[in-house]
């Protein structure tokens, strides 16, 4: 990663204890805020990215110098406004954009960690961010808000914390990772560990990079975060810079350039051995088994207000498994709303411009804070 | 606000647990939860309506009514609202048995087919009836059971829910139905009002 850009970090120095068995002290983590704290300190969202996401969720992302990643839902005037609202996002740690991480020094052997980090879990996730309340002296967060990956921290975050959240919205979802799912990641990962470069975890202190496997990884998890229809509908058949098929293996299609782009963007801004952490953090999610087979009880204590969104081409996290954690809160007769946004743009739905859902989210959120 | 919504609300006492079943975009709940101080959620089958509630910040669930009641835990509200949507489930009679499952007790409204209007427009234009409370066609009307009050009455009746009240509405006039006055209610009234428990 680029180490010349001014990262926001906290060193927390209240020991973790991890739920593989390590403890970790002066671990560090990274943060962007936007907008800022009021004085009654209540208007503060703690927003949560997904497997690829970073702490850079609006604005412009200073490593990559594109948008933030969400872009569309959190900014001046957007769905979480930050003309209201204080935004703190956080880089999960396991991640490689400043917080602890595989790519990091480890101090007892100055060698980079590479594959001898500890594995971490989403729990692990939200307990250190957790510090990140009393680092800002915020006592309650007006609300927790993450699709995907980002949505199942948002959901441990109630389940750890059931009082220091007004306002839950978990996006894109599960409480259990699925069996496709953990297949999916683990061709990703396997994907990476075939590369040569990728020297059983150790290339960055040989100064080597497993970029093809890291770069194939992300092609066939980008497959899943579309549509069939929204694929379809963009590009077709149609042929990349040519009249014709070349009857070779070059990228004949606009959709195979189009990975290819995506795989070879992703490489520069993405740690191969992050890549493994955090999909191994997302399989080993399960909320349901946590609380033995009963998922209301990890609800139970909670005053908390749902807000579940699932998106109806989204054939990663389906409406089927966003609804799970609606019956679940109902069980308990939890404050919860739930709707299923119209969207061909599957999975990645949530980070994209989908009109409807963004102005669902911005007035639940708004009308909700107004009517504090 | 519609009539029909401030009689409900009558019904309904202070501080308690409501879910309104077809909550449509919100109205009734809003005025519950802010006159009456509710807590109140609600489930409804159109996309466009519940995003319009959770604009409104309400709780409420995108679902079928006939299969997703089943998620709430017995006796969980202490009033279900069902209002004018009986007539459009595939089985009402499970529908009424889910609803008084789930809450202590609940209220049901039915647009009225033995209204005089309704049983005119038949008898003289032999056509299916259209009236300002049945306004589609019957080519294309959600309606699929079609009852008058006095069918309800009478179900209540054989299957021993009880009618706690029994309201008819008619040109904005309330009146209460009672064995007695029941044919001639089922004649007069637009909108039968029935709150009903096991």
């Amino acid at each position: 990663m680029n180490k010349n850009v001014n990262i926001k970090k906290i060193v927390i120095d209240k020991p973790l204890k991890l739920d593989c068995g390590q403890t970790i002290n002066n671990y560090s983590l990274a943060y962007e805020t936007y907008g800022s704290l009021n004085e009654k300190k209540d208007n503060a969202i703690l927003v949560f990215h997904a497997l690829t996401g970073d702490q850079f969720a609006s604005g412009i992302n200073p490593i990559t110098k594109k948008e933030g990643w969400w872009f569309y839902a959190v900014g001046s005037g957007k769905a979480i406004d930050t003309d209201n609202f204080f935004v703190i996002c956080a880089n999960v740690i396991g991640g490689c954009m400043g917080s602890f991480g595989p790519n990091e020094v480890n101090p007892d052997t100055n060698k980079i960690y590479g594959t001898n980090f500890p594995v971490i879990t989403i729990n692990d996730m939200v307990n250190a961010q957790f510090n990140l309340l009393n680092f800002f002296n915020i006592e309650k967060l007006f609300a927790v808000i993450g699709g995907s990956m980002g949505g199942m921290q948002t959901l441990q975050f109630v389940s750890n914390f059931p009082n220091k959240a007004k306002v839950a919205i978990p996006i894109a979802c599960t409480a259990s990772h699925s069996a496709q799912n953990i297949a999916f990641n683990e061709l990703g990962r396997q994907s990476i560990m075939a590369d040569a470069n990728w020297e059983n975890g150790d290339y960055s202190n040989q100064n080597k990079n497993p970029n093809k496997g890291l770069s194939v990884a992300r092609m066939a998890a980008h497959i899943t975060y579309l549509s069939k229809n929204g694929l379809q509908e963009k590009f077709g058949r149609k042929l990349q810079e040519r009249d014709d098929l070349k009857f070779g293996f070059d990228a004949d299609f606009q959709i195979e350039s189009y990975l290819r782009h995506q795989g070879s963007v992703f490489v520069d801004r993405f740690d191969a051995n992050s890549y493994l952490y955090i999909t191994r953090a997302m399989d080993y999610f399960d909320l349901i088994k946590e609380h033995n087979g009963n998922l209301p009880h990890a609800f139970k204590n909670t005053k908390t207000k749902f807000l579940i969104i699932s998106f109806t081409s989204d054939w990663l996290y389906p409406t089927s498994e966003n609804k799970e954690i609606v019956i679940a809160l109902n069980a308990i007769g939890a404050d919860v709303g739930f709707v299923e946004i119209e969207s061909d743009k599957g999975h990645d739905s949530f980070l994209l411009n989908v009109p409807k859902f963004l102005n669902t989210l911005g007035d639940y959120i708004k009308t909700t804070y107004s009517k504090n | 606000m519609k009539q029909e919504f401030q009689i409900i609300s009558d019904l309904i006492e202070k501080n308690t647990r409501v879910l309104d079943v077809g909550c449509g975009d919100g109205t009734l709940m809003e005025y519950l939860k802010h006159n009456k101080e509710i807590d109140i959620r609600g489930i409804e089958i159109s996309k466009d309506n519940v995003q319009k509630c959770l604009s409104k910040g309400l709780a409420v669930i995108e679902g079928d009514a006939e299969k997703d009641l089943l998620q709430f835990p017995d006796s969980s509200f202490d009033f279900v609202i069902l209002s004018q949507t009986l007539q459009a489930f595939l089985s009402p009679e499970i529908v009424i048995k889910e609803l008084l499952r789930v809450g202590k007790k609940a209220i049901v409204t039915i647009p009225n087919f033995g209204f005089w209007k309704v049983r005119l427009h038949l008898l003289f234009k032999g056509t299916m009836p259209v009236t300002k409370n049945l306004p589609n066609e019957w080519y294309n009307t959600p309606n699929l059971h079609m009852c008058t009050i006095k069918d309800f009455y009478n179900f209540c009746e054989n299957r021993e829910i009880k009618l706690d009240k029994s309201l008819a509405l008619q040109n904005e006039r309330i009146s209460s139905i009672n064995e007695f006055n029941l044919n001639v209610k089922n004649l007069s009234a637009e909108l039968g009002i029935f709150l009903i428990k096991r």
